[in-house]
């Protein structure tokens, strides 16, 4: 079901999913959940009386201006008459008091959506412990037992309905975690823990981004949150607990030996001994629809292209161009494919 | 012929038929040296206001097309005129020159050279201070200028979040420069604060009450009592920084117990007053000047005078606001949240007291009332941008998206720029004693207004729709494209609409018609004297019995019983002098003997430049040569002076 339900005094109208998102992938007009509702009515709610003020202020000093005008000095230094010299203040009393009733009344809205939005109504289905790295996420699920936690990147999948708990580590400078149509952002900060949570209503892909300014590739520090039916969701959470299995076939397993040589002290596959953990884990690789943090489609073409070139797709990360012959290169190719 | 018995004696009043004696006198007295020398020692606030305001619009220009640059790179999505390095000092030096060398220099330079004409006073409590006050701040521009040219600019951002810049991920000079010159741009904007709460408690003209000073006065004065709050505490976070980088303390360092929220606690608890430091005086600006041009007073004085001061009060409660997203407890966010959203109120007075001003007045339409008329408009529209983001579940959606930008601009630009320009064609026939051309006004007006709503109010838009601020560009399917064309297009025309205006400026200084004494027909003390004024001021001092000394007699019931004088007043001319009142009732009670000019205040900026550029540049040589230099300049600066009253005169007097 492909729509969204908006809760707002002002407007009460389904939007479909899919024109608002594909037109505007990051906008925070229309929501698509329980913690999103509220915000988006409060949202919708301070942007109209904005607006209403702005109209009815450049309405009042367009008149003022319009309604009598003076008449100019025919020589500079001439001696122009006075008009009323007193009155006037009945417009600072009206104008301010019917201010601070509406400043008032947004006081008590803001303070009741804080209060809605601050915590989940019922209790979260599951944790996900997101870290910043520089430009990058690198994303935990956590469960109480040790052998349902696994790691993987940029991609974040969960199921519709429940409330969805994360724990928000800064790696290493500050960076901001924000899926607009889900929830609002919450910085991801050096040497302390911020919790947020989100609930999707509506399966489909809702994008991402790192809004605090965290150095040359922050323009490209781009995430995914793949909201799926809880049966999807659950296929998808069992394939990722498993270690990848590649094919002992000739080039997948020259390409594995490759991988672990060249990109294994960073980047991790689980199962093999590529264990790094300064880049994104790339234990199910294949099953992520994007790659470079979001700055790229996860196709054959555009991922040959990124490890070629690394500097070129996104200057100053940290990820350098390997030295690769082409064969080797065409190996590692063969077996990243394999990791689904 | 001076000390003691000189500044206690009664001095003399004389009228107009003395005039023309006194003037020669004084003129001798008080005029700066011709050519270099008195270039360089001067500290005639009229001298050291207009330098202000010159090298101020100097770094806004310089500011503008650092925009226009990188506007280019953000007309379309995927571009790349700019590398990503280059793209982040641009922006950050946009931004650091804007708000600190721009924005708060230029309200310093129209407040020095308009606080003593206003006030009656032949110049600021402390005229040397205030010469020093300048030449740091020229300093310390050129020092972070100097950076920027050769590479060094600062490039994370004018907020300068650690431990992005922190050594660990930032190993050149850039920030190291930074921290240096914010610092000694810090000492500039403190002595100034200084320098106009003193003028402002002790050099008003005998019978300006407090309830009777110019709002522009007002503004000024808490700003800068805002100032001397404000400053000490992004002075120690840049300096806790320097340190960090350079000699391993751990302030902001996490891995060793250093907190990274610390920097922007100091830096907010500093930059939100800040914010209002740089609108309060314009805000004051058009609550002078837009009443002269809708030919009667301000409507509601007090409420307004008020306003300012309780804005700057509650400005210093709201600084969380900033830091919505970091993650603290809800009840802190809640208050902050109120609070942001309560010091709309103050605000309000101000917006409806220039609409009844306008309203129950006949007002003008000269090129200076456009601009303040229009900046009522722009300032409601930064105003309830600031609004939406006081709501935290709002504003974590807005922060960091263009919106802000968006309402950073209408705050500034619209706050700030707006009542900047309109004031200078409001105050230009006093400066130079020439008007400004109204035909070029118009279009200067128009090619500004429309071309800074044209290129700013979509940012708003692309900011709803989700683009993040600072990054160098952005693909295409966002939903921006197009908006950002608009916004690049109306960046360069509000640039050709400055343009027009510094054009305006230079036709006008040549060409521009004579404009006498009070060519607008004005009520308050500067137009009482020549256009421009002599260095000092005003022949005899000034006594003053209402809000209007130029309008008595001529405001109805409202006009105060008793009259204003100004061509009749007290004679003060043993050597450099003005009077000093008490704080509050502006009785006189004392003759202030005023200092020389002097080449100490040059001296000192330069030798604390250079214990900055040793420390910068790790030769400190250099910097214990600057601090010696400096002491020696200070011991020379403030060796007692008999002709000031420092020191007893001697027995054979």
């Amino acid at each position: 079901m492909k729509t969204a339900r908006i809760v707002s005094p002002f407007l009460c109208v389904v939007v479909p999913f899919a024109p608002a998102q594909a037109r505007a992938p990051l906008n925070y007009l229309f929501g698509y959940g329980d913690k999103a509702y509220p915000v988006v009515g409060l949202t919708w709610g301070v942007l109209i009386v904005s607006v209403l003020v702005i109209l009815v202020i450049s309405l009042l000093v367009a008149g003022a201006i319009w309604r009598r005008p003076g008449v100019a000095a025919q020589a500079p230094g001439s001696v122009l008459p006075l008009g009323q010299p007193e009155g006037g203040l009945d417009w600072i009393w009206i104008g301010v008091g019917i201010s601070s009733v509406v400043l008032l009344a947004s006081v008590v809205w803001t303070m009741v959506v804080i209060a809605d939005t601050n915590s989940p109504a019922t209790k979260p289905a599951l944790t996900i412990e997101v870290t910043g790295q520089r430009w990058w996420w690198a994303v935990r699920y956590l469960s109480d037992d040790p052998s349902r936690v696994f790691v993987t990147a940029n991609e974040i999948h969960i199921p519709t309905g429940p409330p969805i708990q994360f724990r928000l580590i800064g790696g290493d400078v500050i960076h901001s975690f924000w899926v607009p149509a889900l929830s609002g952002k919450t910085d991801l900060i050096p040497g302390q823990t911020n919790e947020t949570w989100m609930e999707a209503r509506t399966p489909g892909i809702y994008r991402g981004q790192c809004t605090e300014y965290c150095g040359i590739e922050h323009a490209h520090m781009g995430l995914v949150v793949v909201a799926q039916s809880p049966n999807d969701f659950r296929k998808w959470y069992l394939r990722e607990l498993q270690s990848p299995a590649p094919t002992t076939d000739g080039q997948v397993a020259a390409g594995m030996l490759n991988f672990n040589a060249h990109c294994g002290s960073c980047h991790a596959v689980r199962g093999t001994d590529a264990a790094g953990v300064l880049g994104p884990d790339l234990s199910h690789l294949m099953n992520r629809t994007t790659i470079a943090a979001g700055e790229l489609p996860n196709d054959p073409a555009d991922l040959a292209h990124f490890i070629s070139d690394p500097q070129g797709v996104k200057p100053g990360i940290l990820m350098q161009k390997p030295e690769l012959s082409t064969n080797e290169m065409a190996d590692i190719l063969a077996y990243l494919k394999t990791l689904n | 012929m001076s000390t003691i018995a000189d500044y206690e004696r009664a001095p003399t009043v004389a009228g107009e038929g003395a005039h023309p004696a006194l003037a020669e006198k004084l003129g001798r007295v008080w005029e700066a040296k011709p050519g270099i020398a008195g270039w360089l020692s001067t500290v005639d606030h009229k001298d050291i206001g207009i330098r202000y305001i010159i090298t101020a619009f100097a770094f806004l220009i310089a500011g503008g097309v650092e925009a226009l640059i990188f506007r280019l790179q953000l007309a379309g999505p995927n571009l790349h005129l700019l590398t990503p390095e280059q793209y982040d000092q641009l922006f950050t030096v946009h931004g650091m020159t804007m708000i600190f060398l721009y924005a708060g220099p230029v309200l310093s330079g129209f407040s020095n050279y308009l606080w003593p004409l206003l006030l009656g006073a032949r110049d600021m409590a402390l005229p040397r201070l205030n010469a020093l006050s300048y030449w740091i701040y020229l300093c310390a521009g050129i020092f972070l200028y100097a950076a920027f040219a050769f590479g060094f600019g600062p490039n994370v951002g004018w907020f300068n979040y650690v431990p992005l810049a922190a050594r660990a991920y930032n190993n050149g000079p850039n920030i190291d420069f930074y921290s240096l010159g914010m610092i000694i741009l810090g000492i500039s904007t403190t002595v100034g604060a200084i320098n106009f709460i003193v003028t402002f408690l002790r050099l008003r003209a005998p019978g300006m009450s407090i309830n009777r000073v110019p709002i522009l006065v007002w503004g000024t004065l808490t700003a800068s009592a805002a100032n001397i709050f404000a400053i000490p505490a992004v002075s120690l976070a840049f300096f806790l920084l320097w340190m960090d980088r350079n000699l391993g303390t751990h302030f902001f360092d996490v891995p060793t117990g250093g907190s990274a929220l610390l920097w922007q606690h100091l830096f907010w608890m500093f930059g939100h007053p800040w914010v209002y430091a740089i609108v309060l005086p314009a805000m004051g600006m058009v609550s002078d000047g837009l009443p002269v041009f809708c030919r009667r007073p301000l409507v509601g004085y007090t409420v307004v005078a008020l306003a300012t001061v309780a804005t700057m009060v509650l400005g210093f409660g709201v600084w969380v606001h900033h830091m919505f997203a970091t993650g603290l407890p809800s009840v802190s966010l809640s208050f902050f949240s109120a609070a942001s959203l309560i010091i709309a109120v103050p605000s309000a007075v101000g917006v409806f007291a220039w609409i009844a001003t306008i309203w129950t007045g006949r007002p003008i339409l000269t090129t200076a009332f456009l601009f303040f008329a229009s900046f009522i408009v722009l300032f409601t529209i930064g105003g309830v941008s600031g609004y939406m983001t006081g709501s935290v579940p709002v504003d974590l959606q807005l922060t960091d998206t263009y919106f802000i930008v968006a309402h950073i601009h209408y705050v500034l630009i619209g706050i700030n720029v707006f009542p900047v320009v309109g004031a200078t064609y409001f105050w230009f026939p006093k400066f130079t004693g020439k008007m400004m051309d109204e035909r070029l006004g118009r279009w200067n007006f128009w090619t500004m207004f429309i071309g800074f709503n044209l290129g700013f109010f979509p940012m708003h838009i692309s900011g709803l729709l989700g683009m993040p601020r600072r990054v160098y560009t952005f693909a295409d399917g966002m939903g921006w494209d197009w908006l950002n064309f608009i916004t690049t297009l109306g960046s360069f025309v509000f640039a050709a609409g400055v343009l027009l205006f510094i054009i305006n400026v230079m036709v006008s200084y040549r060409r521009g018609r004579t404009a006498g004494d009070n060519p607008w027909d004005a009520p308050t003390l500067e137009w009482a004297t020549t256009s421009p004024p002599p260095p000092y001021n005003f022949v005899v001092i000034p006594t003053v019995a209402s809000r209007h000394p130029l309008w008595e007699g001529r405001l109805g019931k409202s006009d105060s019983q008793e009259r204003s004088t100004v061509s009749t007043g007290l004679v003060l001319d043993h050597g450099r002098e003005t009077v000093g009142t008490t704080p509050l009732d502006a009785q006189p009670n004392i003759i202030l003997k005023m200092p020389k000019d002097s080449y100490a205040p040059v001296i000192l900026a330069l030798t604390l430049t250079a214990i900055f550029t040793g420390l910068v540049l790790h030769l400190w040589w250099l910097a214990i040569a600057g601090a010696l230099a400096s002491g020696l300049d200070i011991i020379g600066w403030l060796w007692p002076e008999v002709a000031l009253g420092e020191t007893r005169e001697p027995a054979n007097g």
